[in-house]
């Protein structure tokens, strides 16, 4: 850092850091030379698949599980050493971990109490942050007496109660039933401005993810895939998995005919052109893979079809009250997934069996690096 | 209004389907309730009636009604007068009986409890292992295993030669006929009782509340203090039930590690049964210690349904 960087220090910094299980031949890599930067006051989610090694980042982090090696900052200071109960990071466990034998009003003070702070200053404290959770009238109620979203929100007291500098969530929404889980999303995102602490939320629920976040990073098989604002991820995915992972989308195999000016422009075997943005320095000959987003698809009755357009006979229509499926098998074989919007009625005018093409606008497609 | 009238009769005259549902339920409780009743109510009917009569003078009993038993066990009879003096020689020997079983349970909580955190903490397919290993002297006679401990701990033992040899002690440790003796033949004796129902605890018990404790900053000695023991409270009460009642009554371990000097409350209801062939005193010992024992138990019962109450 140069002098007169005003540039603040990151809350987190994960430095090539590698977990493995095991020895030798049955070593299993849970994580592999993960790096990421995650600034302060930010909302940040790793997501991916189970078993992808976001748990585990988000143990190492909170000083659950040691390192194989690398290194974890925590506002500029290496943190690696320090055992869980020394790190100034709260985690909201995925079960809650609600002490069964407690108060509400007890789980909330108890890391407070550990800290031992004067019990006024304690007071005060569980007194907020129950009322910052809706839940100061059951502040005498043991943990089983409470529903799910109860449970939730004293877990998320108590974890804020002592103020840490980041708070680690371990998909804190997964217990709960579609609903609560709706609005709890809203309720998690506002709490995080209000308190201004930097939040790490683990996540294999995407939809959770893009609504919440500042930025992403998705993983998968303990490596970072990409990182970027929910919208980058969406919309400019790097590779396959990440577009396939995110979201729904249709994958095409095609050739790289030309480059110019940053574009490709992409010929399929049937001898559709396609035009994307030219990724990882392909070239003319080049294979690439191409991904579509479903609701970035028009279907046009044959007749209307430009020259180079995508071409296939629709298979089948699937209404789902905001919007209608249609499935397109194309002339190469692929089937093609286009999502229409019923914001106006059906707004599809062909039926199965039909003749159709396709059509995108030129940002539509995205090519993928692998 | 059929359907109001019939479920209105229901309790007065049942069906003959449920008549017969419920002679079926008699049926096959009557095997268990046939056991309980003769193992184990007629035993104690039996010891309860003998305490209230006149004893033999070859053993037995004579059916004569008598509170003799009981007043001998508060009282000693002037051998001149037949005057009543009251006597604290029996409740000598209960009491040192309760102090030695809390001890034992107290011994057996202290070794037991790291014990079964072990064994809980292990990986799921080493614990049977573990269990099995905890409960093999069990496989051998009581008897056997008291008298083992008795050569360990005697004053030409191994354990005092041991000791001699490192040169830690000059002169034998007496162990053996002591209360020290008799107490570590109490532990050695009870002490799976105590592991395997907090190793039941434990195991079961979330350690993602362990790893909740240290997030929010609490050290090791307090997630054992504050989590780990108030949680596995139930398995630590039923193990201390387990060992301090038999300790209380037990007879092997105080006859042969102690000697007899000592006498506990096994010790003296078995002298009423053999030399002294005074049966109705012996019932009434072991009524007397059974009674307390009831006493505790229902107390103790009583505190836990209430301090449930008032969790709710």
């Amino acid at each position: 850092m140069t002098l007169g960087d005003t540039v603040s220090t990151p809350a987190i910094q994960v430095e090539r850091v590698t977990k493995s299980y095991g020895e030798g031949a049955q070593a299993v890599t849970a994580l592999e030379a993960i790096d990421l930067e995650i600034e302060d006051n930010e909302f940040f989610t790793l997501l991916g698949p189970s078993g992808c090694g976001k748990t585990t980042l988000l143990r190492c982090i909170a000083g659950f599980e040691g390192l194989s090696s690398g290194r974890i900052r925590l506002f500029g200071e290496e943190i690696d050493e320090l055992p869980p109960n020394r790190r100034p990071v709260n985690t909201v466990f995925q079960q809650y971990a609600l002490f069964p034998h407690m108060s509400v009003a007890d789980n909330v003070s108890f890391g407070l109490r550990m800290l031992k702070r004067p019990p006024g200053e304690i007071g005060e404290v569980v007194d907020r942050m129950l009322n910052l959770v809706h839940m100061a009238h059951l502040a005498d109620r043991k943990p089983t007496q409470l529903s799910g979203g109860q449970q939730q929100r004293v877990a998320l007291a108590r974890a804020l109660a002592t103020q840490p500098k980041v708070l680690l969530l371990d998909e804190p929404l997964s217990a709960l039933d579609l609903k609560l889980r709706q609005r709890m999303r809203v309720e998690l995102k506002q709490l995080q401005e209000e308190t201004g602490i930097t939040f790490i939320f683990v996540t294999h629920d995407q939809e959770e993810a893009l609504t919440m976040s500042d930025r992403i990073a998705v993983m998968s098989d303990g490596r970072l895939q990409q990182i970027g604002s929910p919208h980058e991820i969406y919309e400019r995915p790097v590779n396959h998995f990440v577009a396939d992972f995110i979201g729904e989308t249709n994958f095409l195999n095609a050739r790289v005919s030309a480059v110019e000016r940053g574009r490709a422009t992409c010929r399929t075997s049937s001898g559709a052109e396609v035009e994307a943005e030219a990724v990882g320095g392909c070239r003319a000959g080049d294979e690439v893979s191409l991904s579509v987003r479903p609701e970035k698809i028009r279907v046009l009755p044959i007749g209307e079809a430009q020259g180079g357009s995508l071409k296939g006979e629709i298979e089948r229509l699937i209404y789902l009250g905001t919007d209608t499926h249609c499935q397109v098998r194309l002339e190469g074989g692929l089937t093609f997934l286009v999502r229409v919007q019923n914001a106006h009625g059906v707004q599809v005018r062909v039926e199965p069996g039909d003749a159709v093409a396709l059509a995108f606008d030129a940002g539509a497609a995205r090519m993928l690096v692998d | 209004m059929g359907v109001i009238a019939a479920e209105a009769g229901a309790p007065a005259a049942a069906s003959p389907r449920e008549r017969r549902a419920a002679r079926r339920r008699a049926l096959l409780l009557a095997p268990a309730l046939l056991a309980i009743g003769v193992f184990l109510v007629l035993p104690l009917g039996i010891v309860l009636v003998y305490s209230f009569l006149t004893p033999g003078t070859y053993g037995g009993v004579v059916w004569e009604p008598s509170f003799d038993a009981y007043v001998q066990f508060l009282f000693e009879r002037d051998i001149f007068d037949e005057t009543l003096v009251f006597s604290t020689a029996y409740l000598e020997i209960y009491s040192r009986s309760f102090l030695q079983a809390l001890c034992a349970t107290a011994l057996c909580f202290v070794i037991g409890f790291p014990t079964a955190y072990f064994i809980a903490t292990r990986p799921a397919h080493q614990r049977n292992m573990w269990v099995f290993l905890v409960t093999v002297p069990y496989w051998v006679n009581l008897l056997i295993r008291t008298i083992a401990m008795l050569f360990l701990i005697r004053n030409e033992g191994p354990l005092n030669h041991f000791l001699i040899t490192m040169g830690l002690i000059d002169a034998p440790l007496r162990i053996a006929y002591t209360n020290i003796g008799v107490g570590i033949g109490l532990v050695y004796s009870y002490l799976p009782f105590m592991v395997l129902p907090i190793y039941a605890t434990i195991e079961k018990l979330d350690f993602g509340l362990v790893e909740a404790a240290y997030d929010l900053h609490a050290d090791r000695w307090t997630v054992l203090r504050k989590i780990i023991l108030p949680l596995s409270l139930p398995g630590i009460v039923a193990g201390s039930l387990l060992v301090f009642i038999p300790s209380l009554g037990a007879f092997i371990a105080p006859d042969l590690l102690g000697g007899g000097k000592q006498l506990m409350i096994g010790n003296l209801i078995a002298l009423q049964f053999q030399g002294s062939r005074n049966w109705p005193f012996g019932s009434a010992a072991a009524v007397i210690l059974m009674t307390v024992v009831l006493i505790a138990l229902m107390f103790y019962i009583r505190q836990q349904t209430r301090s449930r109450v008032a969790v709710h």
